[in-house]
């Protein structure tokens, strides 16, 4: 048996498989969405924090992104909307997984294509959001005409995060897309990044990171905007 | 490789799936929209939120699926983030305590 370092790395690389019937990149996957939950647990944790030890009002969220809609006021419409387009998004995405693993290449790359037009759409609407948040209503970080300071701090940093993870998302669909229809994952071509030979499971491994997101949205819906 | 790990399901599982969160999404709206307030709200807020997050975990991310060893690695960790939580609605309820005395006294 090897010593030192090398006896270190032999260790911990035996033939040894906790995960079974799981590829690899799955498994590392599933741990990185494991850390994220922490993170998001974090930020929803402070925003709790803050929101129940503040003596003023906290802002209503119904009213602060109600929009008028063709005359009506309809509280709460924009963001139901964004949630629907989430949704959609996680269905197209379970169904790109499916016809992946058939090799079915056109509905693959159909279907993730159309995955990241719902998370475009999702991202400008957001942008929409802030700017109206920010120019209208005057809400900072720091401060706002509503009510709580916290509401600013607590709405940029995880609205903020949350719309950063699907713009990276949409990101890595669009390259995951342009890896199926160029035919990489049929010839198992090395990835630009890693090298690993290019396999159908990379877009369930894409599709976990997306419907993480749609997850993830799913607890912000909740706690910031209807609580 | 693709017969022994990958995940083979119907597509109608899935427009299924897709239906239900969109109907739990709609009455998780209506929680809003009717005004409903209280406990009843909170408590309709939870349970939509869980069926929600239950639905996509299981299905979608195909948990439902995978062998206990995976599902418990990622789900068990998850329940420190509830002491986490715990922790932090004593130390907020704490905070709200001493700033009513401290505002209150001027």
């Amino acid at each position: 048996m090897p010593e030192g370092m090398q006896g270190i790395v032999a260790d911990w690389s035996s033939d040894q498989r906790a995960f079974k019937k799981v590829p690899w990149g799955k498994a590392m996957m599933w741990i990185f969405l494991l850390s994220d939950t922490f993170i998001f647990t974090c930020f929803l944790t402070s925003y709790m924090t803050v929101r129940m030890s503040t003596t003023v009002p906290w802002p209503n969220p119904s009213e602060v992104f109600a929009l008028t809609i063709a005359g009506h006021h309809i509280p709460l419409i924009l963001i139901a909307i964004m949630t629907f387009i989430l949704i959609s998004s996680s269905g197209t995405m379970a169904m790109a997984v499916k016809f992946g693993y058939e090799k079915n290449k056109k509905m693959t790359a159909i279907l993730l294509v159309v995955t990241a037009l719902f998370g475009a759409t999702f991202v400008g609407m957001q942008a929409f959001e802030w700017t109206k948040l920010i120019v209208e209503e005057g809400v900072r970080p720091w401060g706002n005409p509503l009510g709580a300071a916290q509401f600013g701090s607590s709405f940029f940093m995880i609205t903020g995060f949350h719309g950063f993870h699907v713009s990276v998302g949409v990101i890595f669909l669009i390259i995951t897309a342009i890896k199926v229809i160029r035919g990489d994952l049929d010839n198992e071509r090395p990835g630009f990044l890693t090298g690993r030979k290019g396999k159908y499971e990379i877009v369930e491994i894409m599709g976990l990171y997306w419907h993480f997101v749609d997850l993830v949205w799913v607890f912000i819906f909740a706690f910031f905007y209807l609580w | 490789m693709a017969h022994t790990e990958g995940q083979q399901h119907p597509i109608s599982i899935y427009f299924w799936i897709w239906g239900l969160l969109f109907v739990l999404s709609a009455f998780s709206y209506m929680v809003d929209y009717l005004h409903l307030q209280g406990y009843l709200r909170w408590s309709l807020i939870i349970i939509f939120m869980l069926l929600k997050a239950g639905l996509i975990v299981s299905i979608f991310m195909h948990m439902a699926w995978e062998r206990m060893a995976l599902a418990c690695a990622i789900l068990i960790p998850t329940g420190a983030l509830l002491v986490l939580i715990g922790l932090m609605a004593i130390e907020a309820d704490y905070t709200f305590f001493t700033r009513g005395i401290f505002f209150g006294a001027g």
